[in-house]
C-alpha cells in the first residue's frame, strides 16, 4: 500500500443532488469514484493523485436499468454486474452483456460501474467499443441541467472527455432496434480471465439484400481511445461481401488505426489482429444467420 | 493388539497437517503477525542497473529525525549475503550493480509514512555501462564481475565427441531459450526481527530455510550461533522463491530493529517483490548431435549458458543442475556439455522449482523434436530408440542400477491420452479449421536431491522426541510452505512409530529448536529427510525396547507408557538421525562423473494445443502427465504437486514475459505479469508408477520439481504439430506466434457470396 | 492534507463494528488491522488476485479495492464467519478432503469467492466454477483440486438439502 488514506478526502453525499451540488460549488475539485476498481489501484500504487474524492457508491439515482419500447436506460453506477443479470440487455444486446462478463473477475463486475469504464477512458475499455457498435447516447447531468450527446463524441483524447468539470455522466441509452442486425464481439486479451485487452472489435450490421445496408465497427486498444472505425464502415456500405470487399475493408482498417507498442503487445500484431478479426466478422455473414 | 498392523499411513489421503488452519483462516502468515511497539521497514533502492553511488541526500522537509536510518556503515559484521560466494552485500556500499538493489533502509512506527520518506532520499550515481544479456557478457567487452563476467563453468565428457561428426548419417543442432520467470507465491517476502545486545537477534520470516538465513544473520551481525534465532511463519508459497532472498530481506529487517530499538516488520508489496527479488535464470542451450542411419544418438555436444544476474547467489549450483539434466533421459556413447553461468546488471536470479533443469529440458526435448524432424522419423520412435534402461549409463557415467521404465510410462501416457486417434482426427480437421490442433510430447527425469556430493556435504540431522503429554514431535528444519512437508513427515513418523497420524506434531520451525536437516530445496524432503525420520522413528522404538520395555507389539498407550518409563530414568525422549548415503554413490567434483544423484523420478508429459490463426494465440486444451516418483506418500497432495507443477510450467511456455527495461522489471505488477487463471488452466489428468525406492522414506523419491519439466517442451512440441512451425524460446508469446505465422499462413479463407 | 476521519459501522460475520478511520482506507485494512480479522489476505493491491476477496452485501468484492466509507452500514462476511459454531462449511471440509489448499494464502478468498458462486448457484458447471474462481489466482494447486473441492460442496450442500 504505498498511497496515505490520511492524504485523500472521501466524502459521500449520498443523492444525485448532493453530488452535483459539490461538483458545482468548486468545479474541478472534487474527483467522484464509484466502485474503486480503477482509482483504488491507483491508491495503492501511490499513484492517485486527486486529493477530493466525492463517492458515486450507494446512490440509487445513479444506479438503474429502465426500458422502454424503443430504448434501454442504464444508469451510470449500475454495475456490470446489474447489466449481466439484465434479461433484456442479454437478450437485445448480448455483446454488452458478453462484453460485461469480460470485465475482470466477478469481484470486479460487482463494483465496475458502466458509468466508470466510459468516464476513465482506457483505450481498452471493455464496455466501448460495444456500446460504439450499438449506437448508444449519453446523458451529462449537472446543476446547470442535463445534455445528451452520442457516446461516439464522449472521447476527445487519450483519457480526455466531453464532460465539463461540474458534470457527471448520468446514463448511457442503447436503442433497441438491433433485432435484425448481425452482431460479432471479440476481445484478445493476455489471458482468458482477469485480462485487459490488446486488440478488440465490436460490429453491428444490417444485410439486405445481400448488401451491407448498415454498420458499425468499433474497436479498443487500436487508438488513444475507444474509437469507430469509419473508414472500414464506409468501405463496406452498400457492398455485397465477397473477397474484394473484405480486402477494401481490411485496407481501410488498417489505413485508420494507430495501435502502439506497450508493455502488453505490439502495434504490427494489433495490427494484423485487428483486420484479422474484421475479416472473422465479414466471414461470418457469409453464414446465415443464427436463429434467436 | 498389533498397532503397527493397524495404521497404514503411508499412502492414504490424511487430512493436511495445518490444513485446518488454513482454511479456518486462522493460519498466521508475516503480514498477519504484531510484536509490541513495533515499526515498519522499506527500502531505498538503486535506480540504475550499474554505477558508482555518489552521495545520498536527505530532503530537509522531512523530519529524519523520526525515522530510524540504516546503510552498509551501520553492517556490524560483514557486508555480505552468506551463500555460495560473499559477493552479494547486504546492502550496497559505494556502487550498485542492478536495478532495485538495496541502499538505505527506512524505519518508522507509521506505515505510511514510509513513501514518502523513500521518495524523498535522493541518490546521485555516477553511471557505468551495464550488460543485460548472455551475450553482451560472453563478448567480455565490459567486465563486471569478477575478471571474466563468469560466475560458473562446467565441463563434462562421456567418450569422444570430436571423433563422431564424421561417421554420423545425421548431424543436426539447435538453438534454444528461455527467459526468466517469476515465481508468483501469492504472499510476497516479507520479514519480523526484534535485535537486543543481550540476547542478539530473532526474526521471523516467510522463508524456506531457515538455517541459510541463520548462517547469513551470523556473519552480517558477527554474533555466534546462540545468538541467532530464525523462526520460519506459515509461508504463502515460494517455490524457490523463499531459498536465497529472505537471506537478504530478514537482515534488512534485523538491520533496522537494532538501529531503531523496535521490532521491524517489512513486507513487501507486489510491486516491489516483484522488481526486486530472484527470477528463473534464463537461458541458451545449443546442441549439435550426431546420430546414425537408424536414429540412435551418437554424440551430443550441448553448450549451455544461464544468465546469473548481478550477483552469483546459487547460480552455480543451478548450472549444475541445467548440465547435469541437459543430455535427457537418453542413451549416448559420446556426450560433452559445457556449461557457463554468466553475469550481468539485473537483479540476481536464483532458486525456483526445477533449478536449470526446465531450462535444459526445455533444450533436449524440444530437440528431439527437430531431429526426428529432420531425419523423418516419428519424434515418439526417435525417444524409444535412445531411452535409458536399466543397466545403461547416463552421460556422468552413473550406471542406472534402479528400474528405469521410460518405455511404460510413454505407453502409458500415449493410452491414457489416445494420442494416436487424437493426432489423426486433428490432422484430418485442421486444414479447414483457422484452430490448428496438435499434440506434443516430453520425457525426462529429474535428480532427487543434492546433486553429486551435495547430500554428503550438507550431512543432514533429523529427529523425533515425545512429549510429556504423549505427542511425538518431528525435529527438523525443514519447512512447509504449501507442498506438504507437514503432513508427509508426519505420516512417516506415524507409519515409522507405529502410531496414529494425529499423534505426532511438527515441531516449531525454530532454529532454536530444530536441527539443522538441510534446506527444504531440490526435491530432497520426502527422500532424504523423510527417510531420517524412517530411521528416527525405528530407532525410537528399538531404544524404547531396549530401555524401556516394550514389547514387540504394543498400542498406542503402551507406547506412550513406554516413553514415560525412558523419560522417567533417562531424561528427554529424542531420537536423531543423521543422513548416511546409499551405498556405491561415488562422485567426482572436479571430473563430474559419478551417481550425480541417488535417485531420478521419470516422467512423460502429453499436451494438447489449440493455435487459434486469427488472434495467433495457443490454448493448452488437454494435458496428461505420467510419472514415477518411486512410492506415492500421499495420493491427494502428491497429484496437487504435480497438477500445480504443471499449471506453473504452462505459464512459463506460454503467458509468462519478465519485460525488462534498462535492467529493471516494467512489468511488475500482477496486472502486467500473466500468470494462467482457474480460465487457463486445462483439464490434466495425472497418473503415477508406482516403484519403491530402496533408500528413500518407505521408497519415496523426489516429486516436488518434476512437473516443472515436461510442459513447455510437450506444449511447443504440440504447437509445432500444429502449424508445421518450430519455435524454440519461451516463453511463447502470441506476438512471437504472429512473426512467424502471419508470413507462412495467411488466414485469408477464400470467401464467396 | 486532511486529517478527518469517519465513523464507519458495519457488520462483520454478524457482529456490529465501529471503527473511526481516514475514509479512503481501504476495507482490507480495516478488517486486518482495525478488527485483527487477519484471514483476508493482501496478495497485489491491484484486486488482481483476489486473496483479499470478502463478501459485502451478498456480493463478492476486492477489498483492497473498497474504500471504508463505501462500507458504511455494509453486512461483511470473511473467511472466519464461514464456519458454524460446531463445524466447517462444507467448502471448507471438501477443500481439506480434495487437496484445495497448499500453501493456503489464496485460501480465504478462494473460499469467499466460491461460497459467493454456491450462494447463487449451487449447482455450477465447471465452467461455472472456472468463472466463478478466474479472479482468484492460486500458484500452487493449477486450480483442479480447487475445482474438485467445489464440486464435491456442492454434491454435499445439495445431499444435505435433500435430507431435510
Amino acid at each position: 500500500m504505498r498511497g496515505n488514506p490520511e492524504a485523500h478526502t472521501l466524502l459521500a453525499p449520498g443523492t444525485l443532488a448532493g453530488v452535483l451540488a459539490l461538483l458545482a460549488d468548486e468545479p474541478g475539485k472534487w474527483t467522484p469514484i464509484a466502485g474503486g476498481t480503477e482509482l483504488m489501484v491507483a491508491h495503492a500504487a501511490g499513484r492517485l493523485t486527486a486529493s477530493n474524492l466525492v463517492s458515486l457508491w450507494g446512490i440509487p439515482d445513479l444506479r438503474f436499468i429502465e426500458m422502454t419500447a424503443q430504448s434501454i436506460a442504464i444508469g451510470a453506477a449500475a454495475t456490470f454486474r446489474d447489466v449481466r443479470a439484465c434479461a433484456a440487455i442479454v437478450s437485445d444486446f448480448p455483446l454488452l452483456a458478453q462484453s460485461a462478463a469480460w470485465i475482470g473477475s466477478i469481484a470486479n463486475q460487482s463494483r465496475a460501474t458502466v458509468g466508470g469504464n466510459l468516464v476513465n477512458g482506457s483505450p481498452a475499455a471493455d464496455s466501448s467499443p460495444v456500446l460504439l457498435a450499438y449506437d448508444a447516447d449519453i446523458e451529462l447531468v449537472s446543476v446547470r441541467g442535463t445534455r445528451r450527446i452520442a457516446y461516439r463524441d464522449f472521447h476527445t483524447g487519450y483519457k480526455r472527455n466531453a464532460l465539463a468539470p461540474d458534470e457527471l455522466l448520468y446514463a448511457v441509452y442503447l436503442p433497441r432496434r438491433f433485432a435484425q442486425h448481425r452482431q460479432y464481439v471479440r476481445k484478445v486479451g493476455t489471458r482468458r480471465a482477469m485480462a485487459i485487452s490488446k486488440v478488440a472489435l465490436a460490429a453491428t450490421a444490417l444485410i439486405e439484400t445481400d448488401r451491407i445496408q448498415e454498420v458499425r465497427l468499433a474497436a479498443a486498444s487500436l487508438a488513444a481511445f475507444p474509437t469507430r472505425l469509419y473508414r472500414a464502415e464506409d468501405s463496406l456500405l452498400g457492398r455485397p461481401i465477397d473477397p474484394e470487399s473484405i480486402q477494401a475493408a481490411r485496407a481501410a482498417l488498417l489505413a485508420e488505426i494507430l495501435p502502439i507498442d506497450d508493455i502488453r503487445s505490439t502495434a504490427e500484431y494489433r495490427k494484423c489482429v485487428a483486420a484479422n478479426l474484421l475479416h472473422e466478422f465479414l466471414n461470418s455473414l457469409l453464414r446465415p444467420a443464427a436463429s434467436r | 493388539m498389533k498397532a503397527r498392523a493397524k495404521n497404514r499411513i503411508v499412502g492414504s489421503p490424511v487430512p493436511r497437517k495445518e490444513g485446518i488452519d488454513k482454511l479456518l483462516g486462522k493460519a498466521r502468515y508475516i503480514d498477519d503477525l504484531e510484536r509490541e511497539g513495533m515499526w515498519h521497514g522499506a527500502t531505498v533502492r538503486s535506480s540504475i542497473p550499474r554505477g558508482l553511488i555518489r552521495s545520498i541526500d536527505f530532503d530537509p522537509l522531512i523530519d529524519w529525525s523520526e525515522f530510524a536510518i540504516v546503510t552498509a556503515a551501520d553492517i556490524p559484521g560483514k557486508n555480505h549475503v552468506q551463500l555460495i560466494f560473499a559477493d552479494q552485500p547486504c546492502l550496497a556500499d559505494g556502487r550498485t550493480n542492478h536495478c532495485d538493489e538495496a541502499i538505505v533502509l527506512l524505519a518508522h512506527p507509521d506505515k505510511h509514512k514510509l513513501r514518502e520518506a523513500v521518495d524523498a532520499i535522493r541518490i546521485e550515481y555516477e553511471p557505468l555501462p551495464p550488460v543485460f544479456t548472455i551475450e553482451e557478457s560472453e563478448r567480455q567487452d565490459t567486465i563486471i564481475w569478477g575478471e571474466d563476467n563468469l560466475l560458473k563453468s562446467f565441463l563434462l565428457q562421456k567418450g569422444d565427441v570430436d571423433s563422431a561428426w564424421a561417421g554420423a548419417a545425421h548431424v543436426i543442432e539447435g538453438d534454444y531459450r528461455t527467459g526468466a520467470q517469476e515465481h508468483l507465491y501469492i504472499e510476497n517476502n516479507g520479514a519480523i526481527a526484534e535485535y537486543s545486545a543481550e540476547w542478539g537477534v530473532i526474526v521471523w520470516g516467510s522463508l524456506q530455510c531457515p538455517f541459510y538465513v541463520h548462517k547469513s544473520l551470523m556473519a552480517i551481525f558477527d554474533l555466534p550461533e546462540d545468538k541467532v534465532r530464525v523462526i520460519q511463519t506459515e509461508t504463502g508459497g515460494a517455490f524457490g522463491g523463499k531459498e536465497d532472498f529472505p537471506s537478504t530481506l530478514c537482515a534488512h529487517a534485523a538491520l533496522l530493529a537494532m538501529k531503531s530499538g523496535h521490532a521491524v516488520k517489512i513486507v513487501y508489496d507486489r510491486m516491489e517483490d516483484l522488481a526486486a527479488t530472484t527470477k528463473r535464470h534464463p537461458s541458451r542451450v545449443r546442441h549439435r548431435t550426431a546420430l546414425d542411419a537408424t536414429g540412435k544418438l551418437l554424440a551430443m555436444d550441448i553448450e549451455v549458458a544461464t544468465d546469473g544476474g548481478a550477483y552469483c547467489t546459487l547460480s552455480s549450483t543451478v548450472l549444475s543442475r541445467a548440465t547435469l539434466h541437459s543430455p535427457g533421459p537418453y542413451v549416448c556413447p559420446n556426450v560433452r556439455v559445457r556449461s557457463r553461468a554468466w553475469a550481468t546488471n539485473t537483479v540476481p536470479y536464483g532458486a525456483f522449482r526445477g533449478f536449470g533443469a526446465p531450462q535444459a529440458i526445455f533444450a533436449i526435448e524440444r530437440h528431439m523434436d527437430e531431429i526426428a524432424g529432420a531425419i523423418g522419423m516419428d519424434p515418439i520412435e526417435l525417444r524409444r530408440r535412445n531411452f535409458l534402461h536399466d543397466g545403461d549409463t547416463t552421460a556422468t557415467e552413473q550406471v542406472m542400477r534402479e528400474p528405469v521404465i521410460l518405455d511404460q510410462l510413454l505407453d502409458r501416457a500415449l493410452a491414457e491420452s489416445d494420442y494416436h486417434v487424437r493426432h489423426g482426427r486433428f490432422a484430418a480437421d485442421n486444414p479447414n479449421n483457422p484452430v490448428k490442433r496438435g499434440l506434443g510430447i516430453a520425457a525426462f527425469y529429474h535428480g532427487s536431491g543434492f546433486t553429486g556430493s551435495g547430500e554428503r556435504y550438507l550431512n543432514s540431522l533429523a529427529g523425533l522426541d515425545v512429549t510429556v503429554d504423549d505427542k511425538v514431535r518431528v525435529l527438523v528444519s525443514s519447512t512447509e510452505f504449501g507442498q506438504g512437508t507437514n503432513t508427509i513427515l508426519t505420516q512417516i513418523a506415524a507409519e515409522s512409530i507405529g502410531i496414529d497420524y494425529a499423534d505426532v506434531l511438527m515441531a516449531p520451525p525454530d532454529t532454536s529448536i530444530v536441527p539443522n536437516s538441510g534446506p527444504t530445496v531440490a526435491s530432497r524432503t520426502s527422500m532424504v529427510v523423510g527417510r531420517l525420520i524412517e530411521r528416527a522413528g525405528s530407532q525410537l522404538v528399538a531404544m524404547l525396547r531396549e530401555h524401556a520395555g516394550l514389547d514387540e507389539h504394543y498400542t498406542r498407550d503402551q507406547f506412550f507408557a513406554a516413553c514415560a518409563t525412558y523419560r522417567a530414568a533417562h531424561g528427554e525422549v529424542v531420537s536423531m538421525c543423521r543422513y548416511e548415503a546409499p551405498p556405491n554413490i561415488f562422485w567426482d567434483d572436479q571430473t563430474y562423473r559419478g551417481e550425480a544423484y541417488p535417485a531420478f523420478a521419470w516422467s512423460v508429459h502429453v499436451a494438447q494445443v489449440a493455435v487459434d490463426t486469427v488472434t495467433y494465440s495457443t490454448e493448452v486444451e488437454e494435458f496428461w502427465s505420467v510419472q514415477e516418483v518411486g512410492r506415492v506418500l500421499h495420493p491427494v497432495l502428491a497429484g496437487g504437486q504435480i497438477e500445480g507443477g504443471i499449471a506453473q510450467a504452462i505459464g512459463y511456455a506460454l503467458y509468462e514475459k519478465v519485460v525488462w527495461q534498462n535492467g529493471h522489471m516494467a512489468n511488475n505488477q500482477m496486472t502486467n505479469y500473466i500468470m494462467p487463471t482457474a480460465q487457463d488452466v486445462p483439464p490434466i489428468h495425472v497418473y503415477f508408477e508406482e516403484i519403491p525406492f530402496d533408500h528413500g522414506a518407505f521408497g519415496a523419491k523426489g516429486i516436488g520439481e518434476l512437473p516443472h519439466d515436461g510442459p513447455a517442451p510437450a506444449i511447443l512440441n504440440a504447437i509445432k504439430d500444429a502449424t508445421g512451425i518450430s519455435f524454440n524460446t519461451i516463453p511463447l508469446l502470441p506476438e512471437d506466434l504472429f512473426a512467424k505465422l502471419s508470413v507462412t499462413q495467411p488466414i485469408e479463407e477464400p470467401a464467396s457470396v | 492534507m486532511s486529517e478527518t476521519r469517519s465513523t464507519i459501522r458495519l457488520t462483520v460475520n454478524g457482529i456490529d463494528r465501529e471503527v473511526c478511520v481516514p475514509p479512503m482506507r481501504r476495507l482490507l485494512d480495516v478488517l486486518r488491522e482495525d478488527l485483527h480479522l487477519t484471514g483476508t489476505k493482501e496478495g497485489c493491491g491491484e484486486g488482481e488476485c483476489g486473496s483479499c476477496s470478502v463478501r459485502m452485501n451478498g456480493e463478492l468484492v476486492n477489498s483492497c479495492l473498497v474504500p471504508a466509507l463505501q462500507a458504511q452500514c455494509a453486512q461483511i462476511q470473511t473467511v472466519e464467519g464461514l464456519a458454524g459454531e460446531c463445524a466447517m462449511h462444507p467448502l471448507q471440509e471438501a477443500f481439506l478432503a480434495c487437496g484445495g489448499a497448499q500453501c493456503g494464502i489464496c485460501t480465504p478468498g478462494m473460499l469467499m469467492a466460491a461460497a459467493h458462486l454456491l450462494a447463487n448457484n449451487p449447482r455450477p458447471t465447471i465452467g461455472e466454477i472456472r468463472e466463478g474462481l478466474a479472479g482468484n489466482l492460486c500458484r500452487c494447486t493449477g486450480f483442479v483440486r480447487i475445482f474438485e473441492s467445489v464440486i464435491a460442496a456442492a454434491s454435499q450442500s445439495e445431499h444435505t438439502s435433500h435430507a431435510r
